[in-house]
């Protein structure tokens, strides 16, 4: 039985088809494009909304002085860019073996926990240079332990460790509520600064607070460059990533790399939990993480895994978040729903613009023609 | 013969990026007539094809059905002209029957009736001599079934224009000589068919005319019984090319490896290889011939330590100076660590033996790179291999620092086989190595593995083309359901001798079936 064509049928007006490969300049322009669309858009609703009576201008001036404002505030962005930095290397390590780990926060959070429970146990009763020294060991192990039981399953179960992560992730913040609750039964739930073994500052002012973190970030990221391009380990990682069938075929060991990778990962998480609860905070706090094991995956994805462009996507996340911080308080935002809609269309379009990078869209010159005439 | 056209090409072209996939083709398809579409891998046969069948769209041209211009955006459009296409890949539902599958998607607005449609089948099967049961589930199917499968489905929509994509490269010859034989009886009721295939022979003998892609442009059209292989060859690559496969003797034959009781099961459970036994000896090509999925991979996975093989099984490797090592129970790495020079090929080449993304020198030391006692990667030997490896074997590439997964199918066998010949093998596997290559890198690959021959490597060669196989190797090994069904003389065997045995342990299933 012969189907009958019942409709007209009318050629696509345009297709998409992709790209061989971009120019760097041409990708840099579209990203930048991007971007000031979405300062513009950011613009428009902040100076729409607002109350204040400052207009349009202002935003951007505000904009910059969250994080060029004052001397406090550029270590302030330098030390929340570190932070950031740091985390979305340990992502990148698990991501370039397609290890999808999504359990940043967690790993940050018991790292966190690991080295407060030092302080608050030891602090004052031992030297605090062995205090220090165990709060270290203490972090990295903590948040290696929290990535490696999902990479055992993984490596030995095939279990999928997106969900078992992200799980991880809840399982670790309630624990550091519980444990806050059961130090400080009577407390808030927040915990004061502990003054025992804090980690050394190293100069004036806020400065000498944050370049502890910041040098041990840049020491970080040399260290993840070089170990993913020029390790044994960084290459094996990265062939069990792109083909197990190739990594089984060569005689690599799929479980080991699968598990010594993920305690790497959760180790620089642990690094990171100890800079914020050891050197930043002196405490603990069930949101300490900041949400970077989230953050982090898109400073990652922005610069394609590779560590030195993950330095510019970390810049930029930081500018963002803070300028917008500063940009409500300036126009006298009182909830963070606004900023939260403006970071977000920014992030949309920064996502959204690397369509027009891998693809192009091809119009039917005919039809055009057509509707010109 | 019927001189209508049935569909008629002007000018396509089609682009992906900055690759043209076809240029400037015009083609024409007449009613009751067998058109056979030539041309290498990725001169654009398929693309072509797929353009009229509805999956891509032509960037420019126009397409003619019975005279009147059409637009064609999707598949279904397509079936509204009457074409359809058989794809080389089947696109069959594995738990539906033969019937199931062939009303899937069919919109027509009477009430759904399984019987009916049956009964559809059966007759469209018994005029044109298919052999199909539209209660049988495509699970249960060998591939001729399911092509038949796809053929039907292609015929109960209605088709006038039949596509048929590589249709026998999964076949034995005498199933390809029933499809064949199908395809007459199509051609006398007056169904338009085109066939894409690069095998020589089977052009000269099902169709009426061939068309010539190549590199995505047409060459031109020629009357099959005016032609010979010569001719259709010198159009296909562009210059004559001798066609003949070199078998030297073998030289200094020694046993390399014995293999023996060799059994393995997949994870369901399902036995794979059955109790296999047999002996490579250096200076000989061993062929291994059998349909698809008959043990071939499993055989060479398990010799590479790359499958678990059950207890009582042995492979046995000898080494220059008569040494026995036994290779079953390790793993590929502690093969390579023990001395042993085996080389293997492997089937899936981008996914297996390669690392797509890398580049040539990075894949280079996919074997090597644990050398040095530093934990860093030492890049300067693999990037020279890598150097000398495109200048030896033309290796057509940018420069060696562009992944791999960019090359042509051709290019990206020579980094493979050159990766694997540099190790200097005592034995050489090799699975499929000429699969989606055009001529001229056939030939390169057969001349390579003969100079291994020659130098006194044991090669094991599983291969598709039966010819290829016949003319290569010097002793053929058949393998049917995972069992060794005959090893034969290559100098002496005949296609349809090895059909048979390719086929044997499937037809004595069959016996069995039917009388239970």
């Amino acid at each position: 039985m012969k189907v009958e064509a019942t409709e007209k049928i009318h050629e696509p007006l345009f297709h998409i088809a992709k790209r061989e490969s971009v120019p760097l300049w041409q990708g840099i322009v579209v990203r930048a494009v991007a971007i000031v669309i979405g300062l513009v858009v950011c613009g428009i609703i902040v100076s729409a909304s607002s109350s204040s009576g400052k207009n349009f201008f202002e935003v951007y001036a505000s904009l910059f002085s969250g994080i060029f404002g004052s001397e406090r505030r550029i270590w302030l962005a330098l030390q929340d860019m570190a932070l950031l930095l740091g985390v979305a290397l340990a992502l990148v390590v698990s991501f370039k073996m397609k290890f999808w780990n999504l359990g940043g926060n967690g790993q940050i959070l018991m790292g966190c926990l690991a080295c407060t429970t030092c302080m608050h146990y030891l602090g004052g009763k031992l030297p605090d240079a062995v205090v220090i020294l165990l709060m270290i060991i203490s972090s990295v192990l903590a948040g290696a332990i929290w990535a490696v039981i999902p990479a055992l399953f993984k490596a030995f179960f095939k279990t999928n460790e997106s969900l078992f992560t992200l799980m991880m992730n809840y399982i670790a913040l309630h624990i550091v509520s519980a444990t806050i609750t059961a130090w400080f039964p009577k407390g808030t739930g927040a915990m004061a600064p502990i003054e025992y073994a804090n980690l050394p500052v190293l100069g004036e002012g806020q400065m000498g607070k944050s370049l502890l973190p910041i040098l041990v970030v840049v020491v970080l990221t040399g260290a993840m460059f070089a170990y993913l391009k020029f390790s044994k380990h960084g290459y094996e990682l990265s062939v069990v990533g792109e083909s197990e069938n190739t990594a089984r075929y060569v005689g690599i060991n799929v479980k080991v790399v699968i598990i010594r990778t993920m305690i790497l990962s959760g180790a620089i998480c642990g690094i990171i939990g100890l800079l914020l609860s050891g050197a930043i905070n002196h405490n603990v706090s069930s949101n300490m993480d900041g949400n970077m094991g989230f953050t982090g995956i898109m400073v990652a994805w922005l610069a394609k895994f590779n560590p030195v462009g993950m330095i510019f996507s970390a810049f930029f996340i930081t500018f963002i978040t803070r300028g917008m911080g500063q940009v409500c308080t300036d126009f006298g935002f009182t909830n963070d729903a606004l900023s939260d809609i403006i970071i977000g269309i920014i992030y949309f379009l920064i996502i959204g613009c690397e369509f027009f990078i891998s693809y192009k869209i091809r119009f039917n010159k005919k039809l055009l023609r057509k509707k010109e005439s | 013969m019927n001189q209508e056209i049935a569909l008629e090409l002007k000018h396509i072209s089609k682009y992906f990026g900055s690759v043209v996939a076809n240029k400037d083709v015009s083609l024409t398809v007449r009613k009751g007539e067998i058109l056979s579409l030539l041309g290498e891998n990725g001169s654009g046969k398929t693309t072509l094809m797929n353009m009229i069948s509805g999956i891509y769209f032509p960037d420019e041209g126009q397409i003619f059905v019975n005279g009147k211009e059409i637009v064609i955006r999707s598949p279904l459009d397509a079936f509204h002209y009457g074409i359809g296409m058989v794809h080389q890949h089947f696109k069959l539902v594995d738990v539906f029957t033969a019937a199931q599958n062939i009303v899937l998607g069919v919109k027509d607005k009477k009430r759904f009736n399984l019987k009916e449609v049956n009964e559809r089948v059966m007759e469209i099967s018994n005029r044109y001599g298919f052999h199909i049961d539209p209660k049988k589930k495509i699970y249960d199917m060998s591939v001729s079934e399911k092509q038949t499968v796809e053929i039907v489905k292609v015929l109960y929509r209605g088709a006038d224009l039949l596509i048929l994509d590589e249709p026998t490269a999964v076949l034995t010859p005498q199933e390809t000589e029933k499809l064949f034989a199908v395809l007459r009886k199509m051609k006398e009721d007056g169904k338009a068919i085109i066939i894409i295939t690069h095998k020589l022979h089977e052009v000269l003998s099902v169709s009426d005319r061939v068309a010539v892609l190549r590199k995505g442009e047409y060459i031109g059209s020629v009357v099959t019984a005016e032609t010979n292989e010569a001719e259709l060859t010198e159009m296909m690559v562009g210059k004559r090319i001798e066609l003949n496969i070199d078998r030297p003797d073998p030289v200094d034959s020694r046993l390399k490896l014995n293999v023996e009781h060799l059994t393995c099961k997949n994870k369901e459970g399902v036995t794979t290889l059955d109790d296999v036994s047999f002996k490579a000896y250096s200076g000989e090509i061993l062929g291994i011939a059998g349909i698809s999925g008959a043990g071939q991979k499993e055989l060479l996975e398990a010799i590479a330590g790359l499958e678990y093989a059950y207890p009582g099984s042995t492979v046995t490797y000898v080494t220059q100076e008569g040494e026995e090592e036994e290779l079953i129970g390790l793993s590929p790495k502690e093969i390579r660590d023990m001395g042993v020079a085996l080389s293997f090929v492997p089937e899936d080449r981008l996914g297996m033996g390669l690392v797509g993304s890398m580049d040539m020198a990075d894949n280079m030391m996919l074997k090597s790179y644990t050398k040095g006692k530093t934990p860093f990667v030492e890049r300067k030997d693999p990037t020279s291999l890598a150097v000398k490896i495109m200048n030896e074997l033309e290796v057509v590439t940018p420069g060696i620092h562009t992944p791999v997964s960019r090359l042509s199918g051709g290019n990206v066998q020579k980094v493979l086989v050159g990766r694997e010949i540099a190790a200097s093998p005592q034995v050489l596997m090799v699975a499929y190595p000429v699969r989606g290559l055009d001529i001229n890198s056939s030939y390169l690959i057969y001349s390579l593995l003969n100079e291994q021959k020659q130098k006194g490597v044991s090669v094991i060669f599983v291969g598709e083309d039966l010819d290829v196989l016949i003319a290569l190797c010097d002793r053929i090994m058949v393998l049917a359901s995972g069992k060794i069904t005959g090893i034969v003389d290559g100098r002496t065997a005949t296609k349809e001798g090895i059909g048979l045995l390719m086929t044997k342990n499937e037809a004595m299933r069959q016996e069995d079936k039917n009388e239970s």
